[in-house]
């Protein structure tokens, strides 16, 4: 069944690569530029694909380019959760790194749905010069398991579909892919010669001059036995009080998405060795926390979850958990995590007179993916002119949520996105104003309760209300 | 001169009037503090989550109430229970606890205050032990004054046994129902003190929520009519025990007839029969009093002999026909587990159901003393103190003692209704005690006013600092109250009680040096209570290191005796904990791990067979269908369920297959040695089982009359499905296959499921899931053999397992 997929695939990859080159002559635009060298260092250790992409590009052309363009097949397109570009200034000594912006773009004459990402150039490419690029995409999904159903005591495999040839607009003058595999196992790989697989390496290329939009799939199937820990849904809830406590609760969904598991779960096979027996299964997560984190929590919707442990150091706080049965391919498990953090550290004001939180994007486990992610920003009751700094594009909405003894509600920022990687983790600020006179409210109405309770009570023992005397 | 001396004495009076009130009013207020934080050890030990397996049904009734509203509620038929006849829930549950938990829910969230469900339910049952404590203090109060009432509600709301009934997260019927009890019966006193129909009213009200909330309803409905028998009996009828009573009678019983479960058993059951038995003799001998005070002595007795005649005749027939009525009925119109009641071996006899649950077992004696302790020595000295002035209110409270103590020793369960009356008793005791001990002092003491002064004399002494004597002074107080009030006068009998008492107590002087010895004693008595309690339940106890942590701290031993007494109870039963020998705490998370694989991996609509003490567990927690569940209302069921766990692998298979089941759930505490597991109730199965499809006999799973899994166990035994699917692969544990459990290796070590395959057990092993096998696999096929290899558990090869197993 996969095969066949790949086949099909392989023949659209063809059809694609034969409309490219009549397409040639089209792309005029792009062809000032050419990439003098291009090294693709893919990443497979964990299920979350890392590429990092050294582009050495030069304009040809006449006129200064301001913007250089990143092909993605569709289907990788999909699976993309982060694009990164930074360029290098300077020479070998005093290199440093400064971060380009990339955005998601059309291309009008895009061969068979490919998707561009355009990366802003800080100073426009002038004719003749030459600029180093330094891309970082990760892809998420793209570990096709196989076979799909595996037993306890098999390892993971998993098909890893890609292009030896760089995808792009431009012309390449020269360019080396090298994959980086979790273990010497690799059951195949599609040879484009030259080929090299060493250690736990598989080297495609060098490739001399190859034209725009080239491209030649490969697969390869190796084994991967990381954990792959998917969070389907993750809802965080930041919760603000001016009493000086930042509450954040975490509902999770947590999935295996590697191979599913079939047949048996033998518990002696996996308690006497659970490395060999259970290999593609994971029994751990952990959470990397703030520092000054307190009171904890970790359960579920029948109770607490015993199986976990807080290190907590000045820097950071480590929060390493279990859920409560190792999870196999296919096996869900949800879980909360809570935990209070002094406000302080993520509360600030700005110098307009406005308040902001300044927390961290994402999903604090490591090494998961979040399909997808929402975070809830609950303002204090009484805060107005909410509004969200967030590095990313994020869907927003507002809400109202109520809470202890409200009576107007709070205001609930909400922001979503979907598949997040670790590297997204990142501060966003969420603006906010807010007049401490609100925080007294709650307390007053309480006190005046009390007292109209005590007032009836003064007034009941006191009033006679018998008919007779 | 003499009006301002007078109202300047009234102001005075008044004053310590409210002295005493407010005083009172804070001693109480912290026996409820006392009362409901006793019972947080549980949150505080292990967490906030709901205990045992009642509680979990009641929790998911409750959610589905929170969620649904109260007419679907009424309506609700559980298809997920009792697979494929399910359950009327709205219908066949007592809705009380449930109703009152979600009435909690939805006021705290109309306030806005976001408290789940689940905490909801959690402290439901401390909140009403809190309010039970308040309820005996107002019977208590009415019985004997407020000295007796302070000091019960102070033992009630300390007594081992209610506390095991009401720790925070046992949400359970009884959590409720034992404030409803003692607060009916309050309002009964209340109402034959005063003779107001207000209370009568309330009194019926209060029956209602009673029969809300619990089955032991019916103590109520036959304890009040005996009361009332005996009051006539003794010649103590009066107008208002008819206004305590008729109006019970009528409007408790239209009451009790809306609630669905009770229905028109309020009318029909045997159980109920006593009252209007009582309710129609409580009119003749009104009409009786009436025609005697209308009539001249010598026409009363004319009439007498001409009613009796007739009426003798028309009675005796009315009578018999009424018998003839009830034994027609094969059960003579009485439930099982009343019928249990009152003849202690029938369940034994007729209902294995009934008999195989332990709280429905007849307790020991330890159990005695470690529920009530020192309260069961002080319990005939209260029963004397009531025969001292006998009055109508303490003639009911012997009579709750003596009915209560017949009931506990039947059933271990009710040791929960004898709680009360047994604080009730002790309170009357202790306070009576104090009472006398204190006025010998004080008599004694020079320099005191007391022996020249009438009547108060505990009022008007002067320089008195022992709190003791200031309860008393409150009992004094309290006994004003009420006439001032209600600016009416007390009852005749009351007031003459009170007068004699006085008479007495001056009579009852001890020495002084005697007297303050005994207080002494008594003070001590009262630590030894929380003292005894600590050491019997440290006992029992698994953890020894309480009890030594408990004797480390000298200065705050009463506080951790407590703290130990409500520890023994505490355990939420779904989780374990021991202590490793490094201090460090072990938890056993095995049963919520289970549930909360099968919830997640498993689909929706899958049925999961086991024996029925996990069924309202897994409904609740794992979210699953299931066969049999702990409301055993259908034996033939349980029966079916019993009868495929003890049959061979085959037969089990088919009988669970016909009942759509794709998953079997057991419970093994062979590997840490967890007593509570199925091989250990695998007996109750064969008996039920057997009592419904004769071919299972118990005979078979014994050897020689003993029930062993070792060697020597029979062949039934060793193949039947309970056996192999606790011990399947247990031998590659530690390669002896021993059973902590039984202490002993098992009798078969080597064997293969062929129908079933193992698809989760727990880190502990103490639960392991099973799945059914598709009847596919069963065929013989030439590409499963290669299977079998990678995966030793499914082996479809037939003739290979029944070569190894002979009786196959």
């Amino acid at each position: 069944m996969a095969r066949s997929t790949a086949m099909k695939a392989a023949g659209l990859i063809l059809a694609l690569l034969i409309f490219t080159f009549f397409s040639l002559a089209a792309s005029s635009s792009n062809n000032q530029i050419q990439i003098l060298n291009a090294e693709r260092r893919i990443d497979l250790s964990s299920h979350i694909v890392k590429v990092f992409l050294t582009l050495k590009v030069e304009n040809v052309g006449t006129s200064p380019a301001s913007e250089i363009f990143l092909a993605f097949p569709p289907s990788q397109a999909d699976q993309l959760a982060l694009v990164k570009a930074q360029a290098a200034i300077g020479k070998k000594k005093k290199k440093s790194y400064v971060h380009l912006d990339v955005n998601p773009t059309q291309l009008p004459d895009a061969p068979n749905g490919t998707k561009y990402f355009s990366i802003s150039l800080l100073n426009p490419l002038s004719s003749g010069e030459t600029a180093t690029l330094e891309v970082l995409y990760i892809l998420t999904h793209s570990l096709e398991p196989f076979p799909a159903e595996i037993s306890q005591l098999e390892s993971q495999l998993v098909y890893f579909r890609d292009s030896a040839l760089m995808l792009s607009p431009y012309h390449i003058k020269q360019q080396t892919t090298f994959i980086k595999t979790p273990s010497t196992k690799v059951e195949s790989f599609t040879r484009v010669e030259p080929t090299k697989f060493a250690g736990r390496e598989l080297k495609y290329g060098p490739y001399e001059d190859r034209p725009p939009y080239s491209f030649s799939p490969v697969i390869v199937h190796l084994e991967n036995n990381s954990p792959f820990a998917v969070v389907e849904e993750l809802l965080r809830e930041v919760e603000i009080s001016h009493w000086g406590n930042l509450q954040i609760t975490e509902h999770y969904k947590l999935v295996h998405a590697g191979a599913r598991h079939k047949g048996v779960f033998s518990r002696v096979d996996y308690q006497s060795r659970a490395s060999v027996k259970g290999a593609s299964s994971f029994k751990h997560l952990l959470a990397s926390l703030p520092p000054r984190v307190h009171s904890v929590y970790y359960r579920d919707e029948i109770g607490n979850i015993s199986s976990s442990h807080l290190r907590t150091d000045y820097r950071k706080s480590e929060l390493e958990i279990e859920p409560r049965y190792p999870l196999f391919g296919g096996w869900k498990a949800t879980f909360v995590i809570g935990y209070g953090l002094p406000l302080e550290d993520f509360l600030f004001e700005s110098p307009d007179g406005k308040r902001y939180l300044n927390f961290s994007f994402g999903c604090p486990l490591a090494q998961t993916v979040v399909n997808k992610l929402t975070i809830k920003v609950v303002l204090p009751e009484g805060s107005k002119d909410p509004s969200a700094a967030v590095p990313y594009p994020v869907e927003q909405r507002l809400e109202t949520k109520y809470s202890y003894l409200d009576v107007v509600g709070r205001t609930v920022l909400v922001l979503e996105k979907k598949n997040v990687v670790p590297e997204h983790i990142t501060p966003f600020q969420v603006y906010y104003t807010f007049k401490p006179i609100f925080m007294l409210a709650e307390p007053l109405m309480l006190a005046s309760v009390y007292f109209l309770f005590f007032m009836a009570c003064v007034a009941y023992l006191q009033i006679d209300i018998s008919i007779r005397k | 001169m003499a009006d301002g001396e007078s109202s300047r004495e009234a102001t005075a009076r008044t004053l310590r009037n409210a002295f005493g009130n407010v005083f009172s009013f804070f001693i109480l207020l912290l026996i409820g503090i006392l009362a409901f934080s006793i019972r947080l050890f549980s949150v505080i030990k292990y967490e906030s989550v709901i205990h045992e397996f009642d509680p979990y049904f009641n929790y998911r009734v409750t959610q589905f109430l929170t969620k649904n509203g109260i007419y679907d509620f009424w309506n609700w038929f559980d298809d997920r229970t009792w697979y494929p006849l399910g359950r009327v829930i709205g219908g066949t549950v007592y809705p009380g606890l449930t109703l009152t938990a979600g009435t909690l829910w939805w006021l705290l969230n109309s306030l806005n205050i976001p408290l789940s469900v689940e905490t909801v339910c959690v402290f439901t049952a401390p909140i009403f032990s809190a309010f039970a404590s308040w309820a005996t203090y107002l019977l208590t109060k009415e019985v004997k004054g407020t000295g007796a009432g302070l000091t019960a509600a102070v033992l009630l709301a300390m007594v081992p046994s209610y506390i095991s009934r009401s720790v925070a997260g046992s949400y359970d019927n009884e959590a409720v129902a034992i404030f409803a009890l003692i607060f009916t019966f309050y309002l009964y006193i209340k109402t034959l003190n005063t003779g107001s129909l207000f209370y009568a009213t309330l009194n019926a009200l209060a029956y209602f929520y009673m029969v809300c909330s619990w089955g032991g309803y019916t103590f109520i409905i036959n304890l009040i009519p005996m009361h009332v028998l005996l009051c006539i009996v003794t010649g103590r009828y009066s107008s208002r025990l008819y206004i305590a009573y008729a109006p019970l009678v009528v409007l408790g019983t239209l009451l009790a007839a809306l609630v669905p479960v009770v229905g028109f058993n309020a009318v029909m059951t045997s159980e109920h029969f006593a009252s209007f038995l009582v309710f129609i003799i409580i009119h003749v001998v009104a009409l009786v009093y009436h025609v005697k005070g209308n009539l001249s002595p010598r026409m009363f007795k004319v009439a007498v002999t001409l009613v009796v005649s007739v009426g003798l005749v028309v009675c005796c027939a009315m009578i018999a026909v009424l018998i003839a009525l009830v034994a027609s009925s094969p059960t003579k119109g009485w439930s099982g587990r009343s019928l249990s009641l009152l003849d202690p071996t029938y369940a034994s006899k007729y209902i294995p159901i009934i008999a195989s649950v332990s709280e429905h077992q007849p307790p020991t004696w330890p159990s005695y003393f470690m529920d009530i302790n020192v309260l069961a020595f002080l319990v005939p000295a209260g029963i004397i103190a009531c025969f001292l002035p006998l009055s109508d209110a303490s003639s009911f409270v012997v009579l709750y003692i003596v009915t209560a103590v017949y009931f506990s020793g039947v059933m271990v369960r009710l040791m929960l209704v004898f709680a009360p009356a047994a604080c009730i008793m002790s309170g009357i005791a202790l306070s009576e005690a104090f009472n006398v001990l204190t006025r010998s002092i004080k008599f004694q003491l020079p320099g005191s006013s007391g022996i020249s002064q009438s009547g108060d004399t505990s009022m008007n002494t002067e320089g008195e600092q022992n709190d003791i004597a200031k309860t008393e002074k409150m009992d004094e107080t309290a006994k004003e109250r009420p006439s001032k009030k209600n600016k009416r006068k007390e009852k005749e009998p009351v007031v003459k009680a009170s007068i004699r008492s006085r008479i007495e107590r001056r009579l009852l002087v001890l020495p002084l040096e005697a007297s303050v010895i005994a207080i002494i004693l008594l003070v001590l008595l009262g630590a030894f209570y929380v003292k005894v309690a600590c050491k019997v339940d440290a006992a029992l106890n698994v953890h020894a290191s309480t009890l030594e942590k408990s004797s480390r701290v000298g200065r705050w031993k009463l506080v951790h005796c407590v703290w130990a007494a409500a520890e023994a109870y505490s355990a939420p039963s779904i989780v374990l904990t021991t202590y490793s020998r490094e201090g460090g705490l072990h938890v056993f998370d095995d049963f919520r791990e289970a549930y909360a694989w099968l919830s997640h991996n498993t689909e929706v609509d899958d049925k999961v067979a086991s024996w029925w003490d996990y069924g309202y567990q897994t409904t609740a927690m794992a979210n699953r269908t299931v066969i049999v569940d702990n409301n055993t209302w259908n034996n033939t069921h349980i029966a079916t369920v019993g009868t495929a766990m003890s049959s061979p692998e085959k037969a089990a298979w088919e009988i669970f297959n016909s009942l759509d089941v794709k998953y079997v759930l057991v419970v093994f505490g062979g590997l840490v040695g967890y007593p509570s597991d199925d091989i250990n109730k695998f007996l109750w199965m064969v008996r039920i089982g057997g009592g419904v499809f004769p071919h299972i006999k118990e005979p078979d799973y014994l050897r020689d009359g003993q029930y062993r899994i070792d060697s020597q166990a029979t062949p039934t035994m060793l193949n039947c499905l309970m056996y192999k699917l606790s011990y399947y692969r247990f031998v590659e544990t530690d390669g002896k296959a021993f059973d902590r459990v039984r202490q002993t290796e098992i009798g078969k070590k080597y064997f293969k499921l062929t129908h079933f395959e193992e698809v989760f057990t727990t880190h502990h092993w103490m639960v392991r899931i099973y799945k059914l096998k598709p009847p596919k696999n069963r065929i013989r096929g030439k590409t499963k053999k290669s299977k079998s290899k990678a995966s030793s558990t499914s082996s479809p090869k037939r003739s290979g397992t029944g070569k190894r197993n002979p009786w196959h």
